[in-house]
């Protein structure tokens, strides 16, 4: 790993950053601001060993979201005619799960049920150095800098996880009744954003938060019923497919999970595919093992 | 010249069904010959293409994420509305078409929003049978309840996240088809070109946005559901990457734009904290259904809000609109918000907020309840404000939201171009001037579960056409265009960043042709966005190389469509001289402020056809006819 250093204090703010409704007095501005110094990985491309390189990111706020922080360090990279660091990021407030950065050896940083893109530079110490990495899984690739490739969780969705209802083939959305407790223990599982965190805090790099996630939304709901053992047999081979590890009950995952996805719900998707082995009929037994 | 929007005959509760009759059937062994690209997999464009592939097209699905699965219908947070009247309070399909052409301020197209009030007891239907959760009472049935500018409870909703569960079960059927074989997925791909061939669209040029690859793909449709334009105004709720260039890309070769001037500014946003900010957030409008909106009655009370007593307050929604109170609808509330601000009765330190206080809500339904009701919210209030809103009144401003302007389209969702078909927020058909809340989605699933799926088969039915491929001549030359201008951009090696400019055309757009325009400001907004252009053009600054993952190529790309879309933006607010909707001309006012229509000289929609980049556009009319509602003043009072 290469380590250089890049970007002395010469970033500068101009005038192009006061933009709509600057706020507070000028005392109260200075006590608000602050500097960082960063260590991020860099990397062309897939096929590039990459490195760690470090930044100077001196007058911030601690009012700017982390992802904000690395904005202002970007365009003073583009300013000096650098290469931006390349990060993704999109609804920037914590459900599209595009935000993937490893912060300080944590995935989604400091902060429990937040992603990235919801931590704030008041987290951080004035003057710290802050050590930002990619997702690091075999199944998700580098593809520049802090990306990575998380295309194996939709090939995943792909195997099964859906109910299989062809648009206009629904009945009255009340013929079936779902209890008001049941319907909240699926949304518990439902509400995972797929970014990935669980997998990049693994030491196994598995996935079975994710699939279990998606097999306990499903499987719970009466509407989910009839595919129920196809489902979890189907997900989880896709899952081993895809080179994901297995799940050794560390509990890592439930605590980056920026949904606070319960792990309990890997051992139902356990329960659910000892359930499916043991009662298909027709189905060949699927083994997971190496 | 004027449009005609190919609107069924018959009386309004009947077009749809005789339309449907009328339309030609493309018998199922046949689909399988015939392909569509739909570009965009957020409502409308997943759920679009996953139907259109179960009836057996093939289908090309793109998007600019990593995955379908994150298209920024996922941030939607309040709920769906539909005419189910589960609630028996007086709902009927009558009701909510009624409430959505008014609340659009008249300058929707009666028929398309009937239809869409028909088949929104549909997608409850079909989202429930995909496993969304949503909210249910004890009893099991569904939940509803009420939301921004509506008197009955027709909102279904899961938690604050009802976007997220609609587009992940829209997204599970669209995986379900790439499981099937029927749709080809490209993420991380970038629409840059639309491929127009004797004058039908028949295909894109892509960038693909990991390799830098400029590819051509061909096809009998084209769908557009790319989501709107308000990321022209830098700051907004939107996501980061949402933009205006399929769009524009498709404007540029022939397909009209719709009434760009309608934005939607949303009332309950998180405000602007610094210049740093790179987007705002908004809080769900559901909050007004416990929060009370206020600012101090004098002007520069500089106290915290604890120490304002009661008396000294101005509940102004409840004051103005006693009927509607803290629930007008988001136009009013905005506007409402922004007057109270220009008075000097801003609250917080910038004066360019005002409170949303849940005092009396807690005090009557103690804290647990508000909590499980609000809880996520509060607490994403409290990450980015460092403020708990448990203890003292949240803070809000508007933001840009949503923008009910787009492509034009017919009753068919097709374009003035045959073979181009706008879906969801892309198109400009059914929230006239303002869109009410819980009806974005509504829209984007009526238009790609249900409606789409027979008028494309009606096109393709009844539309004979030669058979393309990429090595079309047409190709070859989008690609060479796409190729030039990301050389261009890469040329510039200026000074200035991407985003610099943007956050420039941003606050000018903001300032100008935001909550409140008038003719002065447009003209000299026009005259400055021409300026802004030739700058970039000359002093942009994009690094790295056109063969890689470039996301400053990326962005330059986009805000170089923002550049040119802004102008014809401005335009058409300069051009429509009334009041409507969340477009407010401030020479066409009531006497009490409120937005004052021209009917005689304005009900219908502006739709601009490109000449080139400084080129006047042209204004092409379609009138809106209204057959069954009567125009009134809106009133909330």
């Amino acid at each position: 790993m290469s380590e250089r250093k890049n970007c002395g204090g010469g970033c500068h703010h101009g005038a192009s950053h006061e933009g709509a409704g600057s706020s507070g007095e000028p005392a109260e501005r200075r006590l608000n601001e602050m500097s960082v110094r960063l260590r991020v990985w860099r990397q062309k491309s897939a096929d590039d060993k990459g490195g760690f390189e470090e930044y100077d990111a001196p007058r911030l706020t601690k009012d700017m979201s982390f992802l904000e922080m690395l904005d202002v360090v970007n365009e003073d990279l583009q300013r000096q005619g650098d290469e931006p660091i390349a990060f993704d990021s999109d609804c920037r407030e914590g459900i599209c799960g595009t935000c993937s950065l490893v912060i300080d050896g944590v995935a989604h940083g400091h902060g429990r049920g937040t992603t990235t893109c919801q931590i704030y530079m008041r987290s951080f110490k004035n003057g710290a150095t802050i050590t930002i990495e990619p997702w690091r899984a075999k199944s998700f690739p580098v593809v520049r800098d802090l990306i990575v490739d998380r295309s194996a969780f939709d090939r995943i969705i792909a195997s099964g996880g859906y109910n299989s209802v062809n648009t206009g083939s629904a009945a009255d959305a009340n013929a079936t009744l779902v209890s008001q407790a049941r319907s909240e223990e699926a949304f518990d599982a439902a509400a995972c954003i797929g970014c990935g965190a669980c997998v990049a805090t693994c030491k196994n790099a598995s996935a079975m938060l994710f699939v279990s996630a998606k097999v306990k939304h499903l499987n719970t709901l009466p509407q989910g019923q009839p595919e129920r053992r196809e489902r979890t047999v189907a997900m989880l081979k896709m899952m081993d497919d895809e080179g994901f590890g297995h799940c050794t009950n560390e509990f890592e995952c439930e605590a980056v999970c920026p949904k606070e996805i319960s792990v309990e719900h890997i051992a139902f998707l356990n329960r659910e595919y000892l359930r499916s082995r043991l009662i298909a009929t027709g189905l060949r037994p699927v083994v997971t093992e190496e | 010249m004027a449009l005609d929007g190919h609107t069924p005959g018959g009386p309004l509760a009947e077009k749809w069904d005789r339309h449907r009759f009328d339309l030609k059937l493309v018998n199922p062994a046949n689909k399988r010959k015939h392909s569509v690209i739909v570009v965009g997999t957020g409502l409308a464009g997943s759920s679009a293409a996953a139907t259109l592939a179960e009836l057996g097209y093939n289908v090309k699905s793109f998007c600019i994420q990593d995955s379908p699965r994150r298209a920024h219908s996922i941030a939607a947070q309040g709920g769906i509305n539909a005419a189910k009247n589960y609630q028996n309070d007086g709902d009927s399909v009558y009701r909510l078409f009624y409430d959505t052409i008014k609340g659009g301020d008249y300058r929707a197209r009666e028929a398309n929003v009937y239809r869409l009030a028909q088949e929104s007891v549909n997608i409850i239907d079909q989202c429930v049978a995909q496993g969304v959760p949503f909210a249910r009472e004890y009893g099991g049935t569904l939940a509803n309840r009420s939301f921004g500018g509506a008197q009955v409870s027709r909102t279904f909703y899961a938690r604050g996240q009802t976007g997220q569960q609609l587009l992940l079960g829209a997204y599970g059927s669209l995986m379900r088809q790439v499981h099937a074989g029927k749709v080809q997925l490209y993420a991380r791909h970038e629409m840059l070109e639309l491929v127009v061939i004797d004058g039908q669209a028949r295909g894109i040029v892509t960038r693909d946005l990991t390799t830098g690859k400029i590819e051509s793909h061909s096809a009998d449709a084209v769908l557009l559901c790319t989501g709107g334009y308000g990321n022209a105004f830098y700051l907004s709720t939107n996501a980061k990457g949402c933009n205006v260039t399929a769009s524009w890309r498709a404007h540029r070769r022939g397909a009209y734009f719709a009434n760009p001037c309608y934005t939607q500014i949303h009332p309950t946003c998180i405000p602007v904290a610094g210049g740093f900010q790179a987007k705002l957030t908004l809080m769900s409008e559901s909050l007004r259904n416990d929060g009370r909106v206020w600012v101090p009655e004098q002007s520069g009370d500089g106290r915290s809000p604890d120490q304002i007593p009661e008396n000294e307050r101005d509940y102004y929604l409840e004051r103005r609109y006693p009927s509607f109170g803290n629930l007008v609808p988001r136009d009013v509330a905005s506007r409402a918000a922004k007057q109270a601000c220009d008075e000097g009765r801003g609250a917080g330190g910038t004066g360019r907020a005002v409170y949303l206080d849940f005092a009396d809500a807690i005090h009557r339904d103690g804290e647990a309840l508000i909590r499980q009701k609000y809880g996520n919210l509060f607490q994403m209030y409290e990450e980015i404000t460092n403020e708990n809103p448990y203890r003292t009144p949240m803070r809000i401003y508007p933001a840009v939201h949503y923008t009910m302007g787009g492509l034009w389209v017919d009753y068919n969702l097709m374009s003035n171009l045959p073979g181009l078909f706008v879906l969801g927020e892309a198109n400009f058909s059914d929230h006239g001037a303002n869109r009410l809340g819980a009806s974005a989605l509504m829209q984007g699933l009526s238009d790609g579960y249900f409606v789409i799926p027979y008028t494309l088969g009606g096109y393709i039915g009844g539309s004979p056409m030669q058979e393309v491929n990429t090595s079309h001549p047409a190709f070859v030359d989008a690609e060479n265009e796409a190729k030039s201008r990301i050389d261009a951009l890469l040329a510039v090696n200026g000074k200035r960043t991407v985003d610099d400019f943007h956050r420039e055309l941003g606050l000018l757009l903001w300032d100008h042709c935001g909550m409140a325009r008038n003719a002065t400001g447009l003209t000299e907004a026009r005259q400055r966005v021409r300026e802004i252009r030739d700058e970039f053009w000359q002093n942009v600054t994009v690094s790295g190389s056109p063969g890689e993952l470039n996301q400053a190529l990326e962005r330059a790309g986009r805000v170089a469509d923002f550049m040119e879309f802004a102008e014809t933006m401005i335009q058409d607010g300069l051009e429509r001289d009334e009041s409507c909707g969340g477009h407010f001309r401030e020479e066409h006012q009531t006497e009490e402020g409120e937005a004052r229509r021209d009917d005689e000289n304005f009900a219908h929609v502006s739709a601009w056809e490109f000449n080139d980049v400084d080129k006047e556009p042209t204004l092409h009319k379609e009138a809106l006819e209204f057959q069954n509602v009567a125009l009134t003043q809106r009133s909330y009072k």
